[in-house]
C-alpha cells in the first residue's frame, strides 16, 4: 500500500506511523483525546476505521516492519508513559511493569480459538497501557475471515489513494470489462443473500431491475441501520466507504442505472460527513461521474439522511423517505425492482450487500460461494453487544455457532455474571436462551428454531433481565415506531403492551396469555410489513423459553 | 443561528424568518425528493420548523400546506418548538438496555428535572431517548449534540451535563 510505502520513508527518519481509529465508538471513549496526545507527542498519526475490537478502544497502533503492533486500551493520560516506553518504536510498552500480564498472554492462541478467562480483571475494568503483540496475530482477528471488512480499520477512509493500494476498484474493474449480465450472473452464483434482513439473493434482485425497461433506473442503498445491536453498516461507512462506493457502481453498471442514493441515518453523524467526503473524492478521481475509469459507464451518488424513523429502514418506506413524503410502507407488488424510486426499477439494498460485491468481482463468485453452509453462503459481519466482554464485530464464514460467537469470541458478559438470553436480528428478532447456543448462523437454521438472523446483531442479556418486561418492549417499541398504515399493526401494538402489563400484574393470567398469542397471530398473519408482522417473534420466543418470568 | 438585535420587533424578525426559510428551500430546488432535506437545513439554521415555515416551504415546492405538516410530523427529529442549547439523546434500545441504559435514563430525568423529550426552564438542555446510536458494544450509549460517548455511567453524564449545562 502506498500508506506502508511513506511509512517505510517515515522510518527512515527514525518515526514510525501510528495508527488511531476515528471510528465514531472508538471516539465514543477517547480516541480524540489519545490522537491528539500522540501527536504533541511527535507522532505521525493516521486516523482509520476501527478493526471492531471495541473492547480494547481506543486501540493504538504503530507500524513497524514485522507489522502493526497493537496498545489498548489506552488512555490519553497513558500516552506520555507509553512513548517513554518505547511505544513509538513498536516496543512492549506495558504500563504496569513486567509483572503484570500483557493482553497478549492472556488471548494466548489456544486450542479454543484465544477463550479469555472471562472474570480476567483486566477485561472487566479495561485497564489502559496494555501492548498486544501484532495485531494480525491476536487470536480474535486470526479467528475471523474478513472478506467485506478487511480494509476497516487498516486504511485510512479519506485516502483514494490508500484504498486503490489496498486492493480497491479491482473489483469495479473487472465488472466493467464484462457485460451487465454477466455481472449479475456473476453476483447470482457467489450467493450473496440480502443482509439487510430479509435474505432475499442479491443477483436475482439485480436481474429483474436489468430486464426492466425504463428511461432512468437507480440503485439505493439502505443505510438506515435501525436495528439496536447493529452497527456493521455504519464501521464499514466510517471504516472504508469508498467499497460502499465501489459496490455501488458495480451494481449499476450490472443494471443499467445512471443515479444512486444512499439512505444514512440521522443518527449517524460521523458517517455521514466520511461517506460524503469519499463521494467527492471518488467524484474528482473519475470513480464517479461520466465515463468512470475511461468506460462508458456514468454514474452518480448523493447522501440523504433520514430523520428518525425506525420505519424508514423497510425499503418501500425508505423510498417514500427519499421522495419526500411521509414514511410509510408502500403495498408490494409493485416491486421496488420494477417500480421503486420515483416509479422507476431500482436497486435496494443493505450496505453490506453492496460492500460485498467488489470482492466478489475481485476473486470471483466460487471463491465467495465456497465460504458458508447449506443456502447461506459466504461471510458475514457479526455484531456483539449488550452485555459482553468483548462487544464488537466479527465477519466469519456462516455457521459458527452462536455460542462460539458469544463466549469464545465474545468472553461471556462483562458483567461476570451467567448469560441467560440472547436477541439474535435487531428489535424483531428472537430471544433465545443459552441451551440454543450451539445454533449455527445460517439463515434456514434460524428459521427453522423460530428466529431470524436478521442484520447479523447479537445482543446479550445476564441472568438479570426480565423477559416479560423485555416482550413489553417489543410491543411498545412497535406502537411507538409503526408507520400506523395497518390496524393489527397500529393497534395490536398498543394492546400487546396492556395484555402484558395485565399478565405481569398477575389480572386474568391465564386468559391474558391466551389474548396474547391471539394477537401475536393476528399481527403476523395481518400485517401489511415485517414491522407489524415480526413484532410477535421476540415475543413468543420470551414467552416460549423464558415463561417464568410471565408467571411471578 | 441568526442572532437578532434586541430591538428589532416581532415583525420584523417573523419577516426575516420567511425570507431565510424561502431562501433555503429554493437552494434546495435542484435535488430529487428536496424536502426533507430542507426540513434538515431549515432546522440546523433555525433551531426548529416552525409553524409559519410550513406554507412557505410548501410554496415554494408547489405542496399542499397539509402534506408539508405530515411530513414534519412523522418524523422524530423535527421539532416543532424551540429546543435547549444542547441535546442530549440516551439509547434506550435492547443492547444498551442490557448494561444498565433504563437507570441512566431515569438519573437523566432526575437529574435535569425533565421527562425524554422536555427542556429544562434555563433553556441549557432537551433530554430525549433515542433507539440504537451504533454503540451497541460500548453502552450505555449517549449523543449530546451529535456527538457520541460510550459506557456512560451515571457520574459521566453527570460530567456530561456538566459540561452543557451552562
Ligand atoms: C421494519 C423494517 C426495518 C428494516 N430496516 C432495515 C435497515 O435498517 N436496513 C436494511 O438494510 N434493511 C432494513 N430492512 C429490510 C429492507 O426492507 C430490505 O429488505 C433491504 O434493505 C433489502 O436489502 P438487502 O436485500 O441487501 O438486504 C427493514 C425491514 C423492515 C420490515
Ligand atoms: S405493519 Fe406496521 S409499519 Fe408495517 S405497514 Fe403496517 S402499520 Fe406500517
Ligand atoms: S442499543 Fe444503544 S447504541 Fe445500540
Amino acid at each position: 500500500m502506498s500508506g506502508m510505502e511513506a511509512g517505510g520513508a517515515g522510518m527512515g527518519e527514525g518515526k514510525l506511523r501510528v495508527f488511531v481509529p476515528r471510528d465514531s465508538a472508538a471516539r465514543s471513549v477517547g480516541a480524540d483525546a489519545v490522537a491528539e496526545r500522540l501527536v504533541a507527542a511527535g507522532a505521525e498519526v493516521v486516523r482509520t476505521g476501527s478493526r471492531g475490537m471495541l473492547w480494547l478502544e481506543p486501540l493504538v497502533e504503530v507500524e513497524t516492519p514485522a507489522g502493526r503492533v497493537g496498545y489498548g486500551p489506552v488512555a490519553p493520560e497513558d500516552v506520555d508513559g507509553l512513548v517513554a516506553a518505547g511505544m513509538l518504536d513498536g516496543q512492549d510498552a506495558g504500563l504496569g511493569g513486567p509483572e503484570r500480564p500483557t493482553r497478549r498472554d492472556e488471548m494466548s492462541d489456544s486450542p479454543d480459538g484465544g477463550r479469555v478467562d472471562a472474570a480476567s480483571p483486566a477485561i472487566r475494568h479495561g485497564e489502559s497501557g496494555v501492548y498486544l503483540g501484532l495485531v494480525e496475530e491476536l487470536p480474535w482477528m486470526r479467528r475471523q475471515q474478513r472478506v467485506t471488512f478487511a480494509r476497516v480499520g487498516v486504511v485510512d477512509p479519506h485516502s483514494p489513494d490508500d484504498y486503490e493500494a489496498n486492493g480497491g476498484l479491482a473489483g469495479l474493474r473487472t465488472a466493467l470489462a464484462m457485460s451487465p449480465a454477466d455481472v449479475v450472473e456473476e453476483v447470482v452464483t457467489s450467493g450473496l443473500r440480502g443482509r439487510g434482513g430479509a435474505g432475499f439473493p442479491t443477483g436475482i434482485k439485480w436481474r429483474t431491475v436489468l430486464g426492466a425497461e425504463a428511461d432512468v433506473k437507480f440503485v439505493c442503498c439502505n443505510a438506515d441501520e435501525g436495528d439496536s445491536g447493529t452497527f456493521a453498516d455504519r464501521m464499514l461507512i466510517e471504516g472504508d466507504p469508498f467499497t460502499l462506493i465501489e459496490g455501488m457502481t458495480i451494481a449499476a453498471h450490472a443494471v443499467g442505472a445512471t443515479e444512486g442514493y444512499v439512505y444514512l441515518r440521522s443518527e449517524y453523524p460521523d458517517a455521514v460527513e466520511t461517506l460524503t467526503a469519499a463521494i467527492e473524492a471518488a467524484r474528482e478521481r473519475g470513480w464517479l461521474g461520466e465515463r468512470i475509469l475511461g468506460s462508458d459507464l456514468t454514474f452518480d451518488l448523493h447522501v440523504r439522511v433520514g430523520a428518525g424513523a425506525y420505519i424508514c429502514g423497510e425499503e418501500t418506506s425508505m423510498l417514500e423517505s427519499l421522495e419526500g413524503k411521509r414514511g410509510q410502507v408502500r403495498a408490494k407488488p409493485p416491486i421496488p425492482a420494477l417500480e421503486g424510486l420515483f416509479g422507476r426499477p431500482t436497486v435496494v439494498n443493505n450496505v453490506l450487500s453492496l460492500a460485498s460485491v467488489p470482492a466478489i468481482l475481485a476473486d470471483g463468485a466460487d471463491a465467495y460461494a465456497a465460504l458458508g453452509v447449506g443456502r447461506s453462503r459466504g461471510t458475514s459481519v457479526f455484531q456483539l453487544g449488550g452485555n459482553i466482554a468483548r462487544g464488537g464485530i466479527v465477519e466469519t464464514a456462516f455457521g459458527i455457532t452462536l455460542g462460539e460467537l458469544i463466549d469464545d469470541l465474545g468472553g461471556g458478559t462483562a458483567s461476570g455474571r451467567p448469560a441467560r438470553a440472547v436477541q439474535v436480528g435487531g428489535p424483531l428478532g428472537a430471544y433465545l436462551p443459552v441451551e440454543k447456543f450451539d445454533l449455527p448462523m445460517d439463515y434456514e437454521a434460524f428459521a427453522e428454531a423460530g428466529a431470524m438472523l436478521g442484520h447479523g446483531g447479537i445482543v446479550v442479556f445476564d441472568d438479570t433481565v426480565d423477559m416479560a418486561a423485555m416482550a413489553r418492549f417489543a410491543f411498545s417499541f412497535c406502537a411507538e415506531e409503526s408507520c400506523g398504515k395497518c390496524t393489527p399493526c397500529r393497534v395490536g401494538a398498543v394492546r400487546g403492551v396492556e395484555t402484558i402489563d395485565r399478565i405481569r400484574t398477575g389480572q386474568d393470567r391465564e386468559k391474558n396469555l391466551v389474548l396474547l398469542e391471539d394477537l401475536c397471530e393476528l399481527m403476523t398473519d395481518g400485517s401489511l410489513c415485517a414491522m407489524g408482522g415480526l413484532t410477535p417473534m421476540p415475543v413468543r420466543s420470551a414467552v416460549r423459553h423464558f415463561g417464568e418470568d410471565f408467571t411471578r | 443561528m441568526i442572532v437578532y438585535s434586541m430591538s428589532t420587533d416581532v415583525t420584523d424578525l417573523a419577516a426575516v424568518r420567511v425570507g431565510r426559510v424561502r431562501e433555503i428551500a429554493t437552494a434546495h430546488l435542484g435535488l430529487r425528493g428536496p424536502l426533507i432535506p430542507i426540513l434538515h437545513a431549515v432546522q440546523e439554521d433555525l433551531g426548529h420548523i416552525d409553524q409559519a415555515d410550513v406554507p412557505v416551504i410548501a410554496d415554494v415546492l408547489n405542496l399542499s400546506a397539509a402534506e408539508v405538516h405530515g411530513v414534519v410530523t412523522f418524523y422524530r427529529d423535527f421539532r416543532r418548538a424551540p429546543g435547549g442549547r444542547a441535546t442530549v439523546r440516551i439509547c434506550q434500545a435492547e443492547a444498551c438496555q442490557a448494561v444498565g441504559a433504563e437507570a441512566l435514563g431515569e438519573h437523566a430525568r432526575r437529574r435535569l428535572g425533565v421527562d425524554f423529550g422536555g427542556s429544562t426552564s434555563d433553556g441549557a438542555v432537551t433530554l430525549d431517548e433515542v433507539f440504537c446510536l451504533g454503540n451497541c458494544a460500548l453502552g450505555p450509549a449517549v449523543q449530546v449534540d451529535g456527538r457520541l460517548h460510550g459506557r456512560v455511567t451515571p457520574a459521566r453524564l453527570d460530567a456530561l451535563l456538566g459540561e452543557v449545562a451552562r
